[in-house]
């Protein structure tokens, strides 16, 4: 793996405002994304995990500039492209893909399976139109689908099928940054591991960087190099997978794993319920956004703690770090 | 409390649910069921989505889509065959005796009353209680599910609760009749783990607090590890394993609950390669004959062709596989 | 025929409203296609005029002659064939226009949003607010009786449905995850307008219009049954129902004297809005069943 930064998120903010009344006046602001900084190096697979409505999608979104940033940078390959242009933006969304949660809403319905793999590849005018063509095929192969199904329509697949149809899709462009948002969650187990399976092939055949946006621990866990882990639109912990699932400092980060059900009855953890819901990114709590529902929060309710790198790569934004550590009774045996 | 006069508080048997499609073919979407269900137990129902969990639940309570029909089986509940209620006297089994939790709150709660209207119309119904007592026992119901200030809660709308609360809202109201039995179909999917966590906590300390027996719908088999005593796993609407909880992790005999178990991804192990299994779920209109798991099985042979006869093998431990002792020494025919 | 077409074919008439509305709307357009035949107008004179065929003001019952019988010594039967054609154009010449125009009022605020779409749903709120039937009676009163008048007040008092729709499902579309999925790919934003949103939209807005198509039709006539639409004379569904006016409640003691006035044109009003509302209906189960209530 090299080591060289591929893409680099410095204070990325996205609001987006809430409106009311005849005049539809902004009265406030959702902060989906807040002061998120962080680096991913080329070839890597970052996880990016937490609760509905943190902010995970909208990160994706905004870095890949489907959504404008409300303040801060995004530097993909050494070129800002936070403030291009959209026509010079352009050129550069061939190098960062994106694969969609939904299977069934992220295909075109009124679109051969052919034009929409090859969509992307004639809009960039790559290759003649007959190696497109052939482009396609050899596609829809990788992705284990027959080369014959290009004139089908997507309702005619299964959801796994279609998810294929959209790795095909974003891997048409050669893209060196992946940004998989959900790519697997909507589908049934023994589909999930296939799909799982087929981007970690695909990624060590062509060694693209992924981003990949999951609220499953498990899944996180079986494909990621490192983990980042987010609360109501900010970053409370970053760290190796390892380190992430061995010694979680965050106190979030710690029930969340904790509270993932292992289909094993002899895995017995310490549980650690969380108490209230989560608040709503309209009006966050002070000091730490997680303080009213952690467990051993203090004067945490009025300083809010700054993201500090406590040992090498391991980064955490808590006032006491490790003060609530994940207890199991032989659930790492087997590591 | 009166004594247990039956150990099995529920008996499904042979069940069958059959849907009709556009082009008049017949969908055997749930076909031939049984199980059974002890007082204060609590069972899981499990398999991947569009197997018949749902569908084998509400026809339980006779409540089945116009395009479908039960077709046969009956469903002994206390010693009384719920099939052959008359609608009348079905509706007071509904909602009294067993209650349902559904998978999605949001759909399940009417946005234009008050949670409190709802949940005092469901006690009114079905118990003799006035306005006030009955408003008495909502209150007490959403704090027994841990909703904050439940007299406050009472007068608003359900848009005006989280995710959780709602779910939350929807047991209060699923339990304010003391249900003898709990169907809980995927009460927890739409909810994330930390709030998933919290309410399946809360379950089970209202049923050690209520003693009622719980059906617990689930795709999740981390949750079956959890929550479960024993474990009905379906495939394509034909039951193809049930046992105890430990055996059915320990001790798998059907190729598909292994294989099942194998592909999810685990949180406390790393693996380098996840297992699957081959092909996808077959269409209702499209069940191979004989074993349904025909086709992706690893242990397949001539014989499948078939239909596999359920099987005893050991304690409580009930199998649908003609090749289960094969599977049991781990011979794979290993066709993939 | 692939199998696709094949399905809907199969829906299409496993359903039998759907039938009825196909088969009626088949009869109206044989009716209208086939009027010279079925009603021949004198030859030499405008066929949309119905001939006067009696010097008496007081209607006829039907008979072998006038199977419809005769009112304002015009001959039923001839008005309710002729005026088939009137009715259907009418409806198509308003429902397209109408519909074109809200497309392209639609499709502009849909797709620029914020201030543009902002102006423009308000000036489609105003017209809106005006109840129809008031507003296109004044404003065939200010240009004037007349079919063309009668046209251009409905066309005018009609756009904003279709506009309404179409601004709807381009934001609607516009936030599926295949429209960001074209974006991401770098596709520019005509195309995907033209490629991904518009086709995905314009079902709807095509049921609405047939559905549309009936009901405009009754105001059409509303507005010649008060005397505001098409000439004394003209073959008119509404024109007929006008003769009726004062014979409306027939005799001492015969109260049902006169049903034939109003029972033949009326028919043909309700079956024809019946028609292209089934069949609204069934398109719209073919196409969207997401759609259905
Ligand atoms: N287009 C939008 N307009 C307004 N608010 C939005 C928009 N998109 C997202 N939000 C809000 O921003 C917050 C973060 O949303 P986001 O979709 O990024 O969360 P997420 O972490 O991806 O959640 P999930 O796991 O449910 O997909 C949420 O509170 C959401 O309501
Ligand atoms: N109203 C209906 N008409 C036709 N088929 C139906 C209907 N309801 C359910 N089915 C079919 O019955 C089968 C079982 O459906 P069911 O809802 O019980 O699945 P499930 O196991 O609950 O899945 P999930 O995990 O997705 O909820 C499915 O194949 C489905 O297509
Ligand atoms: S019966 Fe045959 S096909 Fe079915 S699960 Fe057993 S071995 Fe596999
Ligand atoms: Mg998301
Ligand atoms: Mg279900």
């Amino acid at each position: 793996m090299s080591n060289s930064v591929i893409l680099k998120v410095e204070h990325l903010k996205k609001y987006f405002p809430i409106k009311a009344g005849v005049f539809r006046k902004i009265v406030g602001w959702v902060k989906a994304v807040d002061d998120v900084s962080f680096e991913v190096l080329e070839g890597e697979t970052l996880g990016i995990v937490g609760e509905s409505g943190c902010g995970k999608s909208t990160l994706g979104m905004t870095i890949l500039r489907l959504y404008e940033p409300t303040a801060g940078r995004v530097v993909f390959a050494g070129k800002e492209i936070s403030r291009l242009s959209s026509s010079a933006l352009r050129p550069i969304r061939k190098d960062m893909q994106m694969i969609f949660q939904d299977p069934f809403g992220s295909l075109n319905p009124r679109m051969r399976i052919g034009s929409i793999i090859e969509e992307g590849m004639s809009v960039h005018g790559l290759y003649s139109s007959t190696e497109r063509k052939e482009k396609v095929r050899e596609l829809l192969e990788k992705v284990g689908l027959s080369a014959d199904y290009v004139n089908r329509y997507p309702h005619e697949f299964s959801g796994g099928q279609r998810q294929r149809i959209g790795i095909a899709r974003a891997m048409a462009l050669s893209p060196r940054l992946i940004i998989a948002d959900e790519a697997v969650s909507s589908l049934d187990v023994s589909i999930r591991s296939q799909i799982l399976n087929l981007m970690k092939e695909l990624k060590r055949e062509y060694s693209f960087t992924y981003l990949f946006i999951s609220h499953d621990l498990a899944v996180v866990r079986q494909i990621c190099d490192r983990v980042l882990v987010m609360y109501l639109g900010r970053i409370v912990e970053i760290a190796d997978k390892k380190v992430i699932f061995s010694r979680p400092l965050h106190p979030y980060t710690v029930a969340l794993i904790s509270a993932v059900p292992v289909p094993d009855p002899d895995y017995v953890v310490d549980r650690v319920i969380l108490h209230g819901d989560v608040p709503s990114p309209i009006h966050p709590p002070s000091g730490c956004y997680f303080a009213p529902r952690c467990p051993v929060a203090e004067r945490c309710r009025k300083d809010e703690p700054p993201l500090v790198e406590v040992e090498n790569g391991h980064w955490v934004a808590c006032h006491l770090p490790g003060s609530l550590s994940l207890k199991r009774e032989n659930g790492d045996k087997k590591c | 409390m009166t004594q247990p006069q039956h150990e099995n508080m529920l008996e499904v048997k042979d069940i069958k649910v059959y849907f009709y499609d556009d082009e008049g073919r017949e969908l055997k979407a749930v076909d031939g069921v049984s199980f059974s269900v002890r007082r204060g137990e609590t069972i899981a129902l499990v398999g991947e989505s569009g197997c018949g969990k749902s569908v084998t639940s509400m026809a339980l309570l006779q409540l089945v889509d116009s395009r479908g029909k039960i077709v046969g089986g009956k469903v002994i509940f206390e010693g009384q065959d719920l099939l052959l209620l008359p609608e009348a006297k079905m509706r007071t089994v509904r909602g009294k005796d067993i209650a349902v939790i559904f998978q999605e709150p949001a759909s399940a709660l009417n946005p234009v009353y008050t949670i409190g209207e709802q949940i005092i119309e469901a006690i009114i119904l079905h118990q003799k209680l006035s306005f006030r007592q009955a408003r008495e026992v909502a209150r007490e119901m959403l704090r027994l599910v841990g909703i904050p200030e439940p007299e406050k809660r009472l007068n608003e709308y359900p848009h005006e609760l989280s995710g959780g609360m709602k779910q939350r809202a929807m047991i209060a109201m699923a339990l304010s009749c003391r249900p003898k039995l709990l169907i809980a179909d995927e009460p927890t999917t739409s909810l994330d783990v930390t709030i998933q966590a919290q309410i399946l906590e809360l379950i089970r300390e209202l049923q050690k607090k209520l003693g009622m027996s719980v059906i617990l719908i689930t795709h999740d088999l981390g949750i079956v590890a959890d929550m479960s005593q024993r474990v009905v796993v379906m495939y394509a609407g034909k039951v193809v394993e049930e046992a105890d909880r430990t055996e059915i992790f320990k001790n798998p005999l059907h190729p598909y609950t292994i294989g099942l178990l194998r592909s999810i991804p685990r949180l406390d192990r790393e693996q380098t390669k996840l297992e699957t299994i081959p092909g996808v779920v077959p269409d209702p209109s499209s069940f191979p004959v004989g074993c349904r798991f025909r086709g992706r099985c690893l242990y397949e042979s001539p014989t499948c062709c078939e239909v596999p006869p359920p099987t005893l093998v050991g304690n409580n431990h009930l199998v649908n596989c003609h090749h289960w002792q094969e599977v049991r020494q781990g011979k794979e025919t290993a066709r993939f | 025929m692939n199998r696709g077409s094949k399905r809907w074919f199969k829906k299409f008439f496993s359903n039998f409203s759907a039938v009825l509305g196909f088969v009626l709307l088949l009869f109206f357009l044989g009716v209208a296609l086939f009027a010279p035949y079925i009603a021949p107008p004198k030859p030499g004179r405008d066929a949309y005029m119905m001939p006067i065929v009696t010097w008496s003001s007081d209607p006829i019952p039907p008979s072998r002659e006038h199977p419809f019988g005769v009112a304002g010594k015009r001959d039923i039967f001839y008005g309710v064939v002729w005026g088939t054609r009137t009715a259907f154009r009418i409806g198509i010449i308003v429902t397209i226009s109408s519909t074109l125009i809200g497309l392209v009022i639609g499709s502009i605020a849909g797709y620029f949003g914020h201030l543009v779409d902002e102006l423009l749903m308000r000036v489609t709120d105003i017209f809106m607010a005006v109840p129809f039937l008031v507003a296109a009676l004044v404003l065939a009163t200010i240009l004037g009786a007349g079919l063309d008048k009668v046209i251009i007040a409905l066309i005018v008092f009609s756009w904003m449905y279709p506009a309404r729709l179409i601004r709807g499902n381009i934001l609607q579309v516009k936030e599926e995850q295949f429209v960001m999925a074209a974006k991401a790919l770098g596709v520019s934003d005509l195309v995907v307008i033209l490629r991904h949103v518009l086709p995905n939209s314009i079902f709807p807005v095509l049921i609405q219009a047939s559905m549309r198509m009936g009901s405009l039709v009754i105001t059409a006539a509303a507005l010649s049954f008060l005397g505001l639409g098409a000439p004394q004379g003209y073959a008119d569904w509404g024109a007929l129902l006008n003769y009726a006016r004062n014979w409306m409640l027939g005799s001492q003691g015969q109260a049902l004297q006169y049903w034939f006035m109003t029972v033949f044109p009326g028919l043909a009003m309700v079956l024809f809005v019946l028609a292209w509302n089934l069949v609204g209906d069934a398109l719209r189960d073919i196409f969207d069943p997401r759609l259905r209530v």
